[in-house]
């Protein structure tokens, strides 16, 4: 066969995820904390289980609408407008999907024609750029720093847009910084949309996450913005149920109506045990979700103390469950930091780069994590980072 | 808010060290030490226990027990008289049918049927016993006894 020929040059000519790289890496390396993952550690609630038990146990197992249950929708308008203070027609305005990463996928295919640029803020998660480009947009990142947090800074947003631009992509709590952008910044992003009339595709899956006492808020609640946004959510971080791969999509019915075309012909509809243990999720999952981002509250506060007291200088991340801890001190990069821990103290983080070229310098750390491993995990660092400094000596 | 949260660790893991608790909630050490023995002089904290998964070895027993109450003390001494007894692992007053669960362990299903005919039946004010023995224990304390072995995460994801 020549393949060659036979595969797509857009597929091919697409790089791989940086993470892969470590992946194959810890996977076959024995007895690694690692601090690599992009999950939560709890297990899905119970109650949450047992409904997706009990609805198969109904003989629940058919195809549901494209729309997904109607039942569902109506929880989803319920918690949203309760959470995001977002009233959506649960009717024509809200989609379930197979995860946030399909919604992405069937929004950008519906808005973008070829050529069309979206821009982004790195570092970000590794999906998005690829997610433009199969659908036929130019990706540009815009760059944001420690200098603002990890937050994307209106005027860098401001100077990369060009007549083509079209949408903008937001994750705010962000992956892989845990970064939030403050309410000034949302409302000056906000205004910069308005003014140069872009689309917003807006993933909150972290939105829960918070901490400090700090409620937050979807740009998509801004005056005059909620016509311009697509809310991305789900209940695979919030509510620990990855495996479940459910999310949903609300925003214009115009854009929904499109989306939902592509989902009838590619995805058809997200699995009904999993819609109708979403329900549960819904309605009875919040005291076990407070308590799991209690849990990583703790565990953040500990982290980043121990990141700062070892010399990886470390921003108080806002939101999500992740660290991104600075490695520049220690005169390597972020991958050679990475492979050395790894061989050396056993302990798994994701360099920055694999989140874009600007994430050089740093090191992806979950804290999603058992507590006595987080602190294992520290200590190995830590003797790491001292052994690091002898050697600069 | 420190004694709750210290509390809320405990109740986890009991093993965990002054040092540990005081890193986790970032607060000083001095201040875990001091709010720790204010609980256990409060009573708060009675004691530290290994949760032991005994069901091989050994009888227990949950015993119903219906009293009458006396006039000022209610069920108390009665109460107290029963839980100070060996085999007596717990003991609580409970709403219902009957006034006291107690909880029995012992070696043999002879020495529960000894406790009961003649310690506790016998104790002036008991009306009335029922017996249950137990067969297995599925949780005590919040823990499962039989965990399915767990399901590992990628160790790496986006």
């Amino acid at each position: 066969m020549n393949w060659n020929r036979m595969l797509s040059e857009k597929i091919v000519s697409m790089p791989r995820s940086g993470i892969r790289e470590f992946f194959d890496l810890v996977t076959g390396s024995k007895d690694i904390i690692s601090l690599g993952v992009g999950e939560p550690d709890f297990v899905t609630p119970w109650n949450i289980r047992e409904a997706a038990i009990f609805s198969l146990e109904k003989g629940h197992t058919t195809y549901t609408s494209n729309y997904g249950l109607e039942s569902l929708r109506r929880e989803i308008a319920k918690y949203v407008g309760k959470f995001f203070r977002i009233d959506y027609d649960p009717l024509h305005e809200i989609l379930p999907t197979v995860g946030v990463s399909e919604a992405i996928d069937l929004a950008l295919r519906c808005l973008l024609n070829p050529g069309d640029e979206v821009l982004y803020h790195e570092p970000c998660y590794v999906s998005y750029a690829p997610t433009v480009l199969m659908a036929g947009g130019v990706a540009t990142p815009v760059e944001t720093s420690i200098d603002d947090l990890f937050a994307l800074n209106p005027a860098k947003l401001e100077a990369a847009i060009t007549p083509r631009t079209k949408v903008l992509m937001l994750n705010f709590p962000t992956n892989p910084t845990g970064s939030i952008a403050p309410l000034e910044t949302l409302r000056a992003i906000a205004d910069i949309c308005i003014r140069h009339d872009l689309f917003v595709l807006t993933d909150e899956i972290y939105s829960e996450l918070r901490y400090d006492g700090i409620e937050h808020t979807s740009i998509a609640a801004l005056p005059g913005m909620k016509e311009r946004c697509l809310l991305l959510h789900g209940f695979s971080k919030a509510f620990a149920m990855t495996g479940f791969r459910l999310g949903y999509a609300c925003g214009p019915r115009e854009l929904i109506e499109q989306m939902v075309k592509i989902h009838s012909y590619t995805m058809i509809c997200p699995t009904i045990t999993s819609q109708e243990a979403a329900i549960e999720a819904l309605r009875h999952g919040t005291p076990e979700m407070l308590e799991m981002r209690d849990s990583y509250h703790m565990r953040r506060d500990y982290i980043v103390k121990r990141f700062n007291d070892m010399g990886m200088d470390c921003h108080l991340p806002g939101g999500a469950f992740y660290t991104f801890p600075s490695v520049k001190r220690f005169g390597l990069s972020s991958r050679d930091f990475s492979l050395r821990l790894i061989r050396e103290q056993k302990v798994a983080g994701v360099p920055g780069t694999a989140f874009g070229a600007c994430g050089e310098g740093y090191l992806r750390c979950c804290y999603a994590t058992a507590f006595n491993l987080l602190e294992k995990a520290c200590d190995k660092m830590e003797c790491f980072c001292e052994g690091l400094l002898r050697e600069q000596a | 808010m420190t004694q709750e949260s210290i509390l809320k660790l405990l109740e986890e893991d009991a093993r965990l060290s002054d040092e540990q608790i005081a890193a986790r909630l970032g607060v000083a050490v001095e201040d875990v030490r001091a709010e720790r023995a204010a609980l256990e002089q409060d009573g708060k904290i009675v004691g530290y226990q290994a949760i032991v998964n005994d069901d091989a070895e050994g009888v227990a027993a949950f015993i119903e027990v219906r009293c009458t109450p006396e006039r000022g003390g209610g069920f108390n001494r009665l109460a107290q008289r029963i839980a100070r007894f060996r085999e007596v692992r717990s003991c609580y007053l409970i709403s219902g049918s009957f006034d006291l669960l107690v909880m029995v362990e012992a070696k043999t299903l002879y020495e529960v049927a000894n406790f009961v005919s003649e310690k506790l039946a016998s104790l002036e004010g008991v009306l009335s016993t029922a017996t249950q023995f137990k067969l297995k224990t599925y949780k005590h304390n919040g823990l499962l006894f039989e965990e399915e072995p767990t399901h590992e995460r990628l160790s790496v994801a986006p």
